[in-house]
């Protein structure tokens, strides 16, 4: 059936909760609401106030929680309403949800998923368009996912939820009905840590993931029709980074240039363009180029696109790349 | 605030908590042990042989007495100034002894102990107390989970936010804050314009009780009585042992710079463990050769931990690397392999 990413979404959440008594869900108005971008719709009819809580507002609290739950037998998905309300939180995801796996040498491993939405793009208030996935990249045991499309957002939650690793699951709030793609209705798994190929190119790579998929994909359409074969990578995994992908496709084009909504200063683009110098240099044909946010913060509605990565913007470093 | 014992160990008459003789004595024996074991490692810091040390001098009481009616399916989530808690519930002393000495693997809370590790950031244990309490209800299983925290814990935002969780989900929590009136260098009183820490529970919807801290029957009785309403299902509990830090705030701290003088000389005279004692040789329950069989045993149980702490393996660099994720990324694996290539090469040099 063709269906949306928030469609897609909410039936890989409940699937897993039918199938494993252990998951619960637990965020700010989760519940009867149903999220406020409806991503947990019908769960609390189907599941219960037990299994899905809508709790106090207070993310801290909220998943300082989870971890007491994820250390004494139940799996928790916290849902964190907008990526720009988890900083109150992010002591207890820096200090103990990464870290007490290897604190505690394996006693108390922390399988949990922390789903929200991220990026910029539909006119939304202050806090509500970051960027900040490269503040967890950094993390040591954090794993840090970003769907790009219904049948991957569907398949990495999945895979999330059985990883019994502590996720950070980024949700482009773009995407989540910008498009609808045929996704199985069965449960499946799209493996973490794997990049995906969007499109096969020959001469040069670009590389992103999450709500600039699209945006590639459009730049390297435009690219075709001047006689340029892009390839695409969609990362779908941020941390641990899929090395061997990116090295891969720009050994064989010789040319990256790097797409990411997040200031580019410090953003993920920097790893990357790093990882490619250290392993690749020898096959390169020009620079590794960034096109990215600027170093401001996200605006106001009103002048958001002079912000947002647009397809012009990722045309103009293809082709400034393959002019070097 | 609750005293059961008052400061010359004479009991407040009837308040005694139904405390067999044999428990009174184990109480005691655990205070010296946790006494002892706290002044070695304060030796073997300044030895060098011990890291950073967070000392626990004074709060005896605190610690035994609410350690002391925990069953072994209750769950307890500590902080770092919880030494005898730890003995108490039956923790290795040589893996406490082996944790301050810089090793992880001293973390490790053995099976069959239900002692979530304690951290350094402080309060953030206090919402995730809360979580498991609520995970237990869940699992419908009948134990309580107690959370202890100092004072300038109260200060923290996930104070009240693990509080506010207790107090609306009606968790089977108990949080005992040992009050000992300092966080470092400031004072109670620049923590809260409160009047006492117990109250601040009556804005989360639940009891407060003020217990002398350096009472190690009040505070047995006030948990106990927590336990048993966390148990039935009646909601958390805020108890506040009021106490005094008698150390520095770590070995890294220099108390002198900001403690009255007069105040270590009014709290010697209030020592949880000399209270006890009275309390025992009044009931014909102590006497010299006791005193000396309990603290020959502490000390032969001190000198062996030390022993086997010290003689524990340090971790491989794979102990390093083998617990970030569960399944090891490649670029992990890299690291690793490059931080051994430069092991070998600084020992073949």
């Amino acid at each position: 059936m063709k269906i949306t990413m928030v469609q897609a979404l909410n039936q890989a959440l409940t699937q897993e909760m039918a199938r494993d008594e252990r998951f619960v869900l637990l965020g700010e108005d989760v519940g009867l609401d149903g999220g406020v971008f409806r991503v947990t719709d019908g769960l609390f009819q189907k599941f219960g106030a037990d299994r899905v809580m809508d709790t106090p507002l207070a993310e801290s609290g909220l998943m300082g929680v989870a971890i007491g739950m994820a250390a004494f037998g139940l799996l928790p998905i916290v849902e964190i309403q907008f990526l720009g309300f988890i900083y109150p939180a992010f002591n207890q995801i820096l200090s103990h949800v990464a870290r007490l796996r290897n604190r505690t040498r394996g006693r108390y491993p922390m399988p949990l998923v922390i789903r929200t939405p991220y990026g910029a793009g539909v006119r939304a208030l202050e806090h509500h368009s970051e960027s900040t996935e490269a503040l967890f990249c950094q993390i040591p045991g954090l794993t840090v996912i970003v769907p790009s499309t219904p049948h991957d957002a569907k398949g990495l939650l999945i895979a999330s939820l059985r990883s019994e690793e502590p996720v950070i699951f980024l949700e482009p709030s773009r995407l989540y009905r910008a498009e609808k793609q045929e996704v199985p209705d069965d449960p499946y798994e799209v493996p973490l840590r794997e990049a995906r190929i969007v499109r096969e190119g020959a001469d040069l790579t670009i590389i992103g993931w999450g709500a600039m998929v699209p945006v590639m994909e459009k730049a390297a359409e435009e690219a075709a029709g001047r006689g340029v074969s892009a390839e695409i990578l969609d990362l779908r995994t941020l941390a641990p980074l899929d090395r061997e992908a990116i090295l891969a496709s720009v050994r064989k084009t010789g040319r990256a240039v790097v797409v990411h909504e997040a200031p580019k200063t410090c953003g993920l683009g920097a790893e990357i363009s790093a990882l490619i110098a250290e392993n690749a240099l020898l096959s390169l044909q020009a620079p590794v180029a960034r096109v990215t946010g600027p170093d401001i913060t996200v605006p106001l509605p009103k002048t958001e696109d002079y912000y947002y990565v647009n397809p012009g913007r990722v045309l103009a470093g293809i082709l400034k790349t393959m002019e070097f | 605030m609750l005293q059961i014992l008052n400061e010359e160990g004479k009991v407040r008459a009837g308040a005694e908590p139904a405390l067999a003789e044999e428990d009174l004595r184990k109480m005691y024996r655990l205070m010296v042990l946790t006494r002892a074991t706290d002044a070695k490692a304060l030796k073997l810091q300044r030895q060098g042989r011990m890291g950073t040390y967070a000392s626990s001098l004074g709060h005896e009481a605190c610690q035994i007495g609410t350690a002391f009616p925990l069953r072994p399916e209750d769950y307890f989530f500590p902080y770092f100034r919880d030494l005898g808690t730890y003995l108490t519930l039956g923790y290795p002393l040589a893996d406490y002894y082996h944790y301050w000495m810089g090793n992880e693997a001293g973390l490790r809370t053995p099976a069959g102990l239900n002692i979530f590790p304690f951290a350094i950031p402080v309060a953030s244990q206090i919402p995730q107390s809360v979580g498991a309490a609520m995970a237990a209800r869940r699992l419908k299983r009948k134990n309580a989970v107690v959370c202890t925290f100092g004072d300038g814990a109260t200060s923290e935002g996930d104070f009240h936010e693990g509080l506010n969780f207790a107090g609306v989900f009606q968790t089977p929590n108990v949080f005992v804050c040992y009050n000992n009136q300092w966080a470092i260098s400031t004072p109670r009183s620049r923590q809260t314009a409160s009047e006492t820490i117990s109250q601040k529970a009556a804005a989360y919807g639940f009891p407060g009780v003020q217990v002398d801290g350096n009472d190690v029957l009040a505070v047995y009785a006030a948990v106990s009585q927590a336990l048993d309403r966390a148990r039935a299902g009646d909601g958390p509990t805020l108890i506040e042992a009021v106490t005094y830090r008698m150390g520095h705030h770590t070995t890294s701290d220099d108390a002198t710079r900001y403690r009255p003088d007069d105040d270590l000389k009014a709290w010697e005279a209030r020592d949880p463990l000399r209270r006890l004692q009275i309390y025992l040789r009044d009931r014909g329950e102590w006497d010299e050769a006791f005193e000396k069989v309990v603290q020959d045993a502490a000390a032969e149980a001190v000198e062996k931990a030390v022993a086997e702490a010290e003689s524990r393996p340090v971790a491989t660099p794979e102990d390093l690397f083998a617990f970030t994720y569960k399944v090891m990324p490649p670029v992990l694996g890299e690291q690793l392999a490059e931080l051994k290539r430069s092991l070998a090469g600084e020992a073949g040099q």
